[in-house]
């Protein structure tokens, strides 16, 4: 079954980006597929490549870039939240004249149509953190 | 085509999920069948005469007018719901089709896929 996600909550305020993840990895080892991962809302705080997390806690930023690259799986950040929230790629950072670009490797910045695109498409659509 | 319904659960100023929903169905309908409905405190988003004047947010209540405009035909609302937050369809700024549980139900299940907001 070819699963589409959409994660809405930030890492560590959110338990719902983890189980995210975590499911994520469920699907693919129960022999699915993932179509797409749509960060939306709170959520695109998962593509900014600047947490820096304390030692003894879980690097959910990066543990998402090594799930997409290593599985070649389509991270996609909403442009409209990341901008709301300082997430930026170089090209964005550029065009708002801001300091500088945050956009963790492994994950696209891209419009709401990817959202629906990947939902009509997929088997399943499966939200966490509504 | 998949038709989608989005669900809308918050109440409007609180946070940003309910104006973010909005987005998303808007953009939604542009590209498939797309229905809506509101359950819980989501209610809240379509009474009318709100003002966020004070609130220094954007009004984005405004935006559920274009609904019909962009083909959102189906607009729907939990019942009970409805009678627990003392409203009815008269408050709202569009009209707004009134489901009981049983109804919503069916409501759902004619769509391929619900996006919760």
């Amino acid at each position: 079954m070819n699963f589409a996600m959409v994660v809405h909550g930030a890492p560590y305020s959110s338990e719902a980006c983890l189980s995210a993840l975590k499911f994520a990895r469920a699907v693919l080892e129960s022999g699915h597929s993932i179509n797409r991962v749509f960060f939306y809302h709170d959520g695109v705080h998962t593509a900014n490549s600047l947490i820096a997390p304390p030692q003894d806690e879980a690097p959910i930023s990066e543990q998402w870039q090594e799930f997409g690259i290593g599985n070649n799986i389509e991270l996609i950040a909403c442009i409209a939240s990341c901008l709301r929230r300082g997430v930026m790629d170089e090209t964005e950072a550029n065009r708002y004249e801001k300091s500088g670009s945050n956009l963790a490797s492994g994950f696209t910045i891209s419009g709401l149509g990817q959202l629906i695109d990947a939902s009509i498409s997929a088997d399943r659509v499966v939200t966490f953190g509504v | 085509m998949s038709s989608i319904l989005f669900v809308f659960s918050r109440p409007p100023h609180g946070s940003i999920n309910a104006q973010e929903g909005l987005d998303a169905l808007l953009m939604g309908s542009a590209f498939t069948t797309c229905s809506v409905l509101f359950v819980g405190d989501g209610l809240m988003q379509l009474v009318s005469g709100q003002s966020t004047d004070d609130l220094g947010t954007k009004n984005f209540s405004l935006s559920f007018g274009a609904l019909k405009d962009y083909g959102v035909t189906g607009i729907a609302c939990s019942e009970p719901d409805l009678v627990a937050r003392g409203l009815n369809k008269d408050d709202f700024l569009i009209e707004v089709e009134t489901l009981n549980a049983a109804g919503m139900q069916a409501f759902i299940r004619n769509h391929d896929k619900v996006l919760n907001f």
